[in-house]
């Protein structure tokens, strides 16, 4: 057994862990935060997606015992009923999901694709790499967000989401979502 | 998963010592890789050497002219990085063309080079795999081999190496530095991994107790003009069936310097040195694009599911020539 301290959304808390557990597993079983979900516990889904110290990372192929000390931020950590994150508000006007199963990792997701997107992270669509800055057009977000599978196939609801928050696309903006009809 | 003894590394010399001392040790950096093995049985350490926080995780500018890029930098840091993004754009969109975001926030470079295959077999433990176990035969070899090499192959097995990052480095000449308490020694990339032969369970040339600490890439003027095209069955977030970095200097029509490696074709990222000895020097035209890579590709191999491959790389090599010259580099 190893001593983890674990610094989950501002709280930190030291449990006993056999180093075989997964952050995901601590995260879900010992800490009881279980918005994060559990999907192909392989790396391939995106389902367990968490932020470390801001940047995106997938909690079931991370050893809990190697991110003692870390700031961790589930999707308990970024909004509440009644205060959601920007994220949160828009995966709903924009129908953002169907079944909820993948959603807390796409919204996890998403806030660390956007914080890269603004520190001038490219990605494989984008046409000049040496450019510093790039459009978070469509392509541009579907290939960020591509480790986030969704089964149920809500990709251009969550499409709409992110680039509303983002703030780039007009049209998804001054659209008129079917849930404020 | 099998218990084992964590322990965290606090410098490389008690990583080295490890590794050096315990049969069963195995190191832990990103833990993309080998986490999964360790949960499919696949890996089995008895002691996990980790390796995350150690200093190895620095790109720096090399006196000569090239960069020396830390073995724990990651996999998202290397690809954002200006000088890889304007003088190697061909390493940069590899990187960028590998795994998704969140894995490329966890997966360092040394870690890729070593990461396993994934042909299904390896992770099936009720398969024969020569890989996994020697001796047991070998499962794609008749069975589901669609993804599987072409060049380089043996009776033993015909497993690829995943690695997109590792394609564009070997095009570009890199080096790798590795540790053990024997001391330092530099091994050129394109001699790390081995051709699998009678044994496909020895995949690199590292001795057990060694540790990669970085990759140099030497100063290459080349390389600003350079693209990776990879070729896969979605668009995003799966492996190559075929993948090209390609590096080319086009001068009066003709080709005055290129250089070309495969990916997805293997058990190594491929450099294609015959291929680059019929470019240079000749007209930069696809009918001679189509000539190198044919003599580059006249020893592959196909088996009934992937003998496509072979043509896929044809075409992908004169694809992504032909942009070079239509567009420039991807910088």
């Amino acid at each position: 057994m190893a001593e983890v301290e674990l610094r989950v959304n501002g709280t930190s808390s030291r449990v006993q862990l056999d180093p075989r557990v997964s952050l995901l597993d601590a995260l879900r079983e010992r800490l009881r935060l279980t918005g994060t979900k559990k999907g192909c516990d392989q790396g391939a889904c995106g389902a367990c997606t968490v932020l470390v110290d801001g940047e995106r990372i997938l909690a079931c192929l991370a050893l809990a015992v190697q991110y003692g000390g870390r700031e961790i931020t589930t999707v308990e950590g970024l909004g509440r009923p009644g205060r959601l994150h920007p994220l949160q508000e828009a995966f709903i006007r924009f129908d953002g999901f169907q079944c909820g199963f993948c959603t807390s990792g796409q919204i996890c997701s998403a806030v660390g694709m956007l914080a890269e997107h603004r520190a001038g992270v490219p990605s494989v669509v984008t046409p000049r790499l040496a450019a510093t800055a790039t459009p978070l057009s469509e392509a541009e977000i579907r290939e960020r967000m591509s480790g986030n599978l969704c089964r149920c196939g809500a990709y251009d609801g969550i499409v709409d989401a992110i680039q509303h928050v983002a703030g780039v696309d007009d049209r998804a903006a001054t659209a008129e979502p079917a849930a404020d009809r | 998963m099998r218990p084992f003894t964590y322990l965290s590394a606090p410098d490389v010399t008690t990583a080295l010592r490890a590794i050096a001392t315990e049969p069963g040790a195995r190191l832990l950096a990103g833990g993309t890789n080998l986490v999964d093995l360790m949960r499919q049985d696949v890996e089995r350490p008895t002691t996990v050497v980790d390796i995350s926080t150690l200093p190895l995780d620095e790109v720096q500018e090399l006196p000569a002219g090239g960069l020396r890029i830390g073995a724990l930098v990651r996999n998202s840091r290397l690809a954002a990085h200006p000088a890889v993004r304007s003088r190697y754009p061909v390493l940069s969109q590899a990187v960028l063309s590998g795994a998704s975001g969140q894995l490329r926030n966890m997966a360092t470079v040394g870690g890729n080079l070593l990461q396993r295959t994934r042909c299904p077999y390896f992770a099936d433990g009720t398969a024969a795999c020569n890989k996994r176990d020697p001796g047991s035969g070998c499962a794609a070899i008749g069975g589901f081999h669609r993804g599987s090499a072409v060049l380089g192959t043996s009776e033993h097995c015909i497993a690829t190496h995943p690695s997109d990052m590792a394609v564009a480095l070997v095009a570009l000449d890199a080096v790798v530095e590795v540790q053990s308490l024997r001391g330092t020694r530099r091994i050129p990339l394109a001699e790390l991994h081995v051709l699998p032969g009678d044994t496909p369970d020895v995949e690199t040339a590292l001795d057990p107790d060694e540790l990669v600490t970085a990759v140099e890439l030497p100063a290459l003027p080349v390389a600003a003009s350079s693209r990776y095209r990879k070729v896969r069955d979605r668009a995003s977030f799966a492996f190559a069936l075929v993948s090209v970095a390609a590096a080319m200097e086009v001068a009066d029509g003709t080709v005055t310097a290129a250089r070309l490696a495969l990916g997805g074709v293997a058990a190594r990222p491929w450099r294609a040195h015959l291929a680059e000895r019929a470019l240079v020097g000749a007209p930069a035209t696809e009918e001679d694009f189509r000539r190198a890579a044919t003599a580059e590709l006249a020893t592959a191999v196909g088996r009934p599911q992937n003998a496509f491959k072979i043509e896929l790389a044809r075409r992908t090599v004169v694809a992504t020539l032909h942009q070079l010259t239509t567009e420039g580099g991807a910088a």
